[in-house]
C-alpha cells in the first residue's frame, strides 16, 4: 500500500474513532467525561513505544548490515516516537490533574517516560551535530540501542514497582462499549504513523544523498536568484 | 566498504546490546529493589522508628467508613492494605475522585500523636473503566460535584 493511502485511511479512522469515543461512547461511571482522553492517550502510548522499538530494530539492522537505508528509517521512526511520547506526557498530565489531583508526580511510570522523551530527543539533537552520514549512523545506532533499554522499563514499570499510574487495562477491565472506539483509534494511529514514517524516511534519504543540507528556505531561493 | 568496517559495526551492535542488557538487569534486579515509590501500611510498620518524622509516601486503600469530615477542608480517614491501617489527617481539598475504597498515595509525616499528617493527597485510579448500565442515569452535573452515591453496575 502506498504511504499516502495509509495516511488517508489512518486519518479517516482516527476522525471516526474520535467521534465515536468523544460523542457516542457512554461516560464512565466514576470519571464521567474525564476518562475520554484514554481514546487518544492509550493509542499514543502503544504507538509511541512501538515506534521507539522500531528505531531500536533499525539501529541493530544498520550495525549488522551497514545499509544507510536503515539509518533513514531510524530517524523517521524516532522523530515520530519522540513526538508521540512527548504528547503522551502532556495528555497524561491533563488526565492526572482531575483524577489523581496532581499534574505530575515522580512515580516510576512517569519518571521512566520522562527519561524516554529526553533520551530520544537528545539522540535526535546529537544527530544534527554529525555531518558525515556513516559516522552519524554509527553513533546514533549505538546511542539508540542503549536508550532503548528504557522502552521495556516504561512498559513494565507499573508491574515492577509500586506506582501511582494504574497497570495496563485489558478487555476484561474495560467495558465493551469503550473497547472498540479505542481499538479503532489504536489502529488508526498505527496506520497514520506507518504512512508518515515511510514518507519521512524517503525524505531523509534524499536529504542525505543531497549532502545532508536541508532544502533552501524560500527567501534564500529568492536571494540566490538575484 | 571493507569487511573490517562490517566487523566493527557488528561488534558495536553486540557491545551496545550487552551494555543495555546489563543496565536493564541492574535497574530491574539490583537497584530496583531499593526504588520505592510508596510504602504500604505494613511496610511503614516494618520500618519502625525510621518512619518517624520522615516524609514518606503512604499508599493503600481508603478504609470503608473511615472518612470523617471536619471543619472546612479538614478531614481524616484511614489508609489500609487489608492487614494494617494508619490514620491520616488531611487539610487540603481532596481530588474529585476521592471516596471510600479507592486507592490513594499520600505524602505524609508522622505527627506526635501517631497520626499521619498529609501534605499531598493523590488518588490512584485502577485499570477499570466501566460504562453505566443506563447511560442516561449518569448525571454529569452531580458527578462534577461529588462521586458519592454513584455505583458501578459491574461491581454490585
Amino acid at each position: 500500500m502506498k504511504p499516502k493511502t495509509l495516511v488517508v485511511i489512518g486519518g479517516t479512522l482516527l476522525t471516526a474513532g474520535c467521534f465515536w469515543g468523544l460523542l457516542f461512547a457512554p461516560a464512565e461511571v466514576f470519571m464521567g467525561d474525564v476518562y475520554r482522553i484514554f481514546y487518544i492517550h492509550v493509542p499514543t502510548a502503544w504507538n509511541g513505544l512501538l515506534l521507539l522499538t522500531a528505531a531500536f530494530i533499525c539501529a541493530v539492522m544498520y550495525l549488522m548490515k551497514g545499509d544507510l537505508m536503515w539509518d533513514d528509517r531510524l530517524e523517521a521512526s524516532m522523530e515520530a516516537g519522540v513526538v508521540l511520547s512527548a504528547l503522551l506526557t502532556v495528555q497524561g498530565s491533563i488526565w492526572a490533574r482531575p483524577t489523581w489531583g496532581v499534574w505530575w508526580n515522580w512515580d516510576p511510570r512517569l519518571t521512566t517516560t520522562a527519561i524516554l522523551v529526553f533520551a530520544f530527543a537528545g539522540i535526535l539533537a546529537l544527530r544534527t551535530s554529525l555531518k558525515e552520514p556513516r559516522r552519524r549512523a554509527m553513533v546514533t545506532s549505538v546511542a539508540t540501542i542503549v536508550a532503548a533499554a528504557d522502552v521495556p522499563l516504561v512498559y513494565f514499570s507499573v508491574r515492577f514497582w509500586n506506582s501511582l499510574h494504574q497497570i495496563q487495562s485489558s478487555p476484561e477491565t474495560v467495558s465493551a462499549a469503550f473497547v472498540w472506539p479505542l481499538r479503532v483509534n489504536a489502529i488508526a494511529v498505527l496506520l497514520l504513523m506507518a504512512g508518515l514514517i515511510s514518507i519521512r524516511a524517503e525524505t531523509v534519504a534524499r536529504l542525505r544523498e543531497a549532502g545532508s543540507e536541508p532544502p533552501p528556505l524560500p527567501s534564500a531561493q529568492v536571494e540566490g536568484a538575484r | 566498504m571493507s569487511s573490517n568496517d562490517g566487523r566493527k559495526r557488528v561488534a558495536l551492535a553486540l557491545g551496545a546490546c550487552a551494555f543495555a542488557g546489563t543496565l536493564l538487569y541492574f535497574v530491574v534486579g539490583g537497584i530496583g529493589n531499593n526504588l520505592v515509590y510508596y510504602w504500604g501500611p505494613t511496610e511503614v510498620l516494618a520500618a519502625g522508628p525510621k518512619a518517624q518524622g520522615a516524609s514518606i509516601r503512604l499508599g493503600g486503600l481508603v478504609e470503608k467508613g473511615s472518612i470523617v469530615k471536619g471543619e472546612g477542608s479538614n478531614m481524616s480517614f484511614t489508609v489500609t492494605d487489608g492487614k494494617k491501617s494508619f490514620p491520616v489527617r488531611c487539610t487540603s481539598v481532596p481530588p474529585q475522585m476521592f471516596r471510600e475504597g479507592i486507592g490513594v498515595v499520600v505524602e505524609v509525616t508522622v505527627a506526635g500523636d501517631g497520626v499521619f499528617e498529609s501534605h499531598r493527597l493523590m488518588v490512584s485510579h485502577g485499570n477499570e473503566y466501566r460504562a453505566p448500565d443506563d447511560p442516561a442515569s449518569v448525571d454529569l452535573k452531580k458527578l462534577m460535584d461529588s462521586t458519592d452515591g454513584i455505583r458501578s453496575p459491574d461491581k454490585e
